[in-house]
């Protein structure tokens, strides 16, 4: 019995993790709420600035990994170790599409001198400023959070290739789904404050 | 006993029906973001965000199929994140 995963135990502190990062992005919710009441019509102006079909896109690509890395799970379990490696192959596929949007995104946003501290924010309304700021902050954040969900992803698939990673013991492969579908669900509420705001 | 402490499986067919479900509401949200309707815009389109989250919640994070322990303590999360917003927001909304 010494070799006994605790598997519950291993997943409940996946979960307070999970609870620090939520707050931490709650965090910066409160303060998108506090400066949309004060701001609206320059919030509506920033967010109109925004392309909602990049945005769009972007949702339909996380949402497609998610439910990829949801998949490998259970093609694991069900012994399909083929199949499990291609769909995580292909999360962290879905995972560079989504920054390589994101890059054009900003790019296009950099060369119109849209970006943190630039002329333009600087010396423009403050609402604006706000937005962009705002804007830069929580994609940013979240970005990091896809780079970071991509390294586990990807040490969960050599895991699984080494057998490190199996059947009767996936808990790391779990665990860096739970994160994966964390940085979708703060995505799912990113995308519409930010594009979809009127 | 370790084949009863394995988690809830779910089948592809299931997390298919969720993703299509996920993908729909999202063709909702942006198509609703195109009409105007006033104040009613962002509440609508944080309703849908939320619906869209407790799928992904309940099923791709198996929420659904966890035990009390983990289900608690996420709605006290929750609850926290709630009078973190709700009442930051009120405060600034009702100086």
């Amino acid at each position: 019995m010494t070799d006994r995963i605790d598997q519950d135990g291993i997943k409940i502190g996946m979960w307070l993790f999970l609870y620090s990062e939520i707050i931490l992005f709650g965090g910066l919710f409160v303060l998108y709420a506090a400066y949309f009441h004060r701001y609206p019509e320059f919030f509506a102006a920033g967010g109109l600035e925004l392309d909602r079909l990049f945005g769009a896109a972007n949702t339909v690509v996380l949402l497609v990994s998610s439910f990829t890395v949801a998949a490998s799970i259970t093609a694991l379990r069900l012994g399909k170790k083929g199949q499990c490696i291609g769909l995580l192959l292909f999360s962290l596929f879905c995972g560079v599409i989504f920054l390589v949007n994101k890059y054009f995104e900003w790019g296009a946003k950099f060369a119109r001198d849209i970006f943190p501290n630039s002329e333009t924010l600087t010396s423009g309304e403050p609402g604006l400023n706000i937005f962009f700021g705002l804007y830069y902050i929580i994609t940013g954040l979240h970005g990091i959070h896809v780079i970071i969900g991509m390294i586990l992803l990807a040490v969960s698939l050599v895991w699984v290739m080494t057998g490190r990673i199996s059947a009767s013991r996936f808990s790391m492969l779990d665990n860096s789904g739970l994160y994966w579908h964390l940085v979708d669900l703060i995505w799912i509420f990113v995308f519409p404050l930010f594009y979809l705001v009127l | 006993m370790t084949h009863q402490d394995q988690p809830h499986l779910l089948s592809y067919r299931q997390l298919a029906v969720v993703l299509a479900i996920l993908l729909v509401l999202t063709i909702v949200t942006v198509a609703v973001s195109y009409v105007d309707l006033g104040f009613f815009n962002v509440p609508l389109a944080l309703a849908i965000a939320c619906t869209k989250v407790t799928f992904v919640l309940l099923f791709f994070m198996h929420l659904k199929y966890e035990g009390p322990i983990i289900n608690l303590s996420f709605i006290g999360t929750v609850v926290f994140l709630v009078i973190m917003i709700g009442f930051t927001f009120w405060d600034v909304a009702f100086r």
